[in-house]
């Protein structure tokens, strides 16, 4: 632990602002996830806990809000912050299954396609291609609009087809770059196999950029998330997203209720700048040579 | 050159059957689009009736050579919906799309390049870095987003600019109406164009900063501007023109998920393209349109990949086509 702390890495880290900020927002965003169900006034998920009497409720420092409906409600007179929370929820359980399952994925496809190249590599890279030039956003979109069963695991799936793309192509590169390595012939001349000089060797020296492109895939996936669920492809109705909220809200932003899509709006940005924050500092720490306004 | 461009058609051919097989396959397993023809009170006999017409019947394999036969030919088989033929449908809503893409990544191209050579050149100036803090929400925000903020800021809040549909028109040459030629449809155009050119530019934009910062460093930079070369003339004739190279990859491979937004641009404007079709089409489960949409869909994609490429090759005269594999 010590270790850690006084590392170089941590070092950068603690001296520049916007990634720790950008942590903190992420680790108190978590944090209200996690204990949703403890911290939120309300279960937005709950329809019997619901009053239409309290529907359309401002904030309440604007006049007709009241407690303990601090953000306001929506038209179904669901507390919009018991509902953010919620929706943070399914925003991160999205985030974190695709990074975890489509990286496993990738990785490996990248790894076993960067060290035995020859056919595998010719059509999982084609494969790639035209994975990457068909977006991710439009597979996902029309995956979901055709399968009509909609759901948090449906939207995770539909999201790791395209997902692992990145990982793969990123990884065969890094893999293509180390397996020239002195150490990696070393390793064979004294006979290690194949598949030790594959995890041992290759693996943990490949896989630092792989960090960029997760951190790069979390945020696209929970954007990807919102997105599907704007358009009603993606979670269903009863349990509210952020993407949903906001769909839901923007009927009324013509009547000056604006707080219906603002709030959610100002979550999901806040997630994913934070993110992409983490992101471009990662990128500077792992490849140093462009640094941040210094060339 | 030829063997390169022929071995390119050749795989978009490939690409092209495979998508329409997996449309295919995945309409089989999934729904059965009688219930939603005849409607969900219809007897068993009606059901059949639809389920012959619309030759439902038939064998997997079979149904599937049917529809490429017909698609070669152009024709795509009737919406279930409408009973019209999808082509036309498509063909009638494709301008207004195009148009918005057009204008779309003019934008993107114009505001990503400029702002990022600026970025540039200056990393360290408050302007450089209140751009680049703009392109991370640019990159950030989820289309959707861009677009209902646009609308908060523009049409509620400063009431300033239209957000419903096309407004006025003009027809030119067949079925082309355009939206360019007059106040009132530029005045629709503007905020979509923005929504929908708002991720690219970002994109573009950190593509050209990151781009510019490596080729700056050169030491042909450094060379021309020991022996007095103008500093226009070294950013953008010796600078500019190698930084572009990603950039003209990346903004073919960024065709895709512009047709993607411009469905989530379309449907947030109400805008009357291809776009707002599909989803119509998703929500009443019209599989004809649906395929079509992707059909059409991939021959565009394939088709902008391969021009980009050939366009890589002019830029980059080094590239040997014939050599191009995986390396």
């Amino acid at each position: 632990m010590i270790r850690v702390f006084k590392s170089k890495r941590f070092y950068h880290y603690i001296k520049d602002i916007s990634a720790v900020t950008s942590s903190l927002i992420l680790i108190i965003m978590l944090i209200g996830a996690i204990f949703a169900p403890i911290i939120a006034p309300q279960n937005p998920y709950d329809m019997k806990g619901l009053y239409l009497e309290d529907s359309l409720k401002p904030p309440i420092w604007m006049e007709g809000g009241r407690a303990p409906f601090i953000l306001g409600t929506d038209d179904q007179g669901r507390d919009i912050l018991s509902t953010i929370l919620y929706g943070c929820r399914v925003s991160f359980t999205v985030g974190f299954s695709v990074i975890i399952i489509a990286g496993i994925i990738g990785v490996t496809i990248g790894l076993l396609a960067g060290f035995y190249k020859g056919l595998l590599d010719a059509v999982t890279m084609r494969l790639a291609d035209t994975i990457f030039s068909f977006s991710n956003t439009l597979i996902a979109m029309l995956f979901l609009g055709v399968l009509k069963k909609h759901g948090i695991g449906t939207v995770i799936l539909a999201i790791i087809i395209t997902d692992w793309v990145r990982y793969a192509r990123v990884m065969r590169g890094s893999v293509l770059s180390v397996k020239e390595e002195d150490y990696i012939s070393a390793a064979k001349a004294i006979g290690a196999s194949n598949l030790r000089i594959m995890f041992k060797h290759i693996l943990s020296n490949a896989i630092p950029p792989i960090w960029v492109i997760t951190a790069v895939n979390f945020g696209d996936a929970i954007m990807l998330e919102a997105t599907l669920s704007f358009l009603g492809v993606g979670i269903p109705i009863n349990k509210p997203s952020l993407g949903m909220m906001i769909s839901m809200g923007r009927k009324y932003i013509y009547a000056g209720k604006l707080w219906l899509v603002v709030f959610p709006a100002v979550a999901l940005a806040s997630i994913v700048v934070s993110i992409n924050l983490l992101a471009d500092w990662l990128r500077e720490e792992i490849n140093p040579k462009i640094y941040k306004g210094q060339s | 050159m030829y063997r390169y461009v022929i071995t390119r058609l050749t795989q978009g051919v490939v690409v092209l059957l495979v998508v329409s097989f997996i449309c295919f396959g995945m309409f089989q397993f999934i729904g059965d689009p009688v219930v939603t023809l005849a409607g969900q009170y219809a007897t068993q006999a009606q059901q059949e009736e639809v389920r012959i017409k619309m030759g439902l019947d038939k064998p997997f394999y079979i149904q599937y050579f049917i529809f490429l036969k017909n698609a070669l030919r152009g024709n795509f088989g009737l919406s279930y919906v409408t009973q019209t033929p999808v082509l036309g449908l498509i063909f009638e809503r494709l301008p207004a799309s195009i148009e918005l893409a057009i204008s779309a990544m003019l934008i993107a191209l114009i505001l990503g390049i400029g702002l990022g050579v600026i970025a540039s050149l200056n990393p360290r100036h408050f302007i450089s870095r209140f751009i680049m803090v703009g392109s991370l929400f640019g990159i950030s925000l989820p289309t959707f987003l861009t677009g209902i903020l646009l609308i908060i800021i523009f049409a509620v809040k400063l009431r300033l600019l239209p957000v419903f549909g096309r407004g006025e028109v003009i027809k030119i040459a067949g079925n082309w109406r355009t939206g360019f030629f007059t106040i009132d449809g530029l005045r629709h155009l503007i905020l979509p164009a923005f929504t929908l050119g708002t991720y690219q530019m970002a994109v573009l934009l950190r593509l050209t900063r990151g781009g510019m910062l490596e080729v700056l460093r050169e030491d042909y930079i450094r060379t021309a501007r020991a022996k007095g070369v103008p500093p226009k003339i070294i950013i953008f004739k010796h600078a500019l023109r190698n930084a572009l190279i990603p950039i003209v990859t990346m903004s073919g491979l960024q065709f895709g998920s512009l047709i993607a937004f411009s469905t989530v641009t379309e449907t947030i404007f109400q805008w009357p393209g291809a776009g707002n079709l599909l989803l119509t089409a998703i929500y009443e489960t019209d599989y004809p349109v649906i395929v079509s949409y992707i059909m059409i869909a991939s021959i565009f994609i394939l088709c902008i990949n391969l021009v980009v490429d050939i366009l890589y090759g002019f830029l980059n005269p080094k590239i040997r086509y014939t050599e191009i594999k995986y390396k």
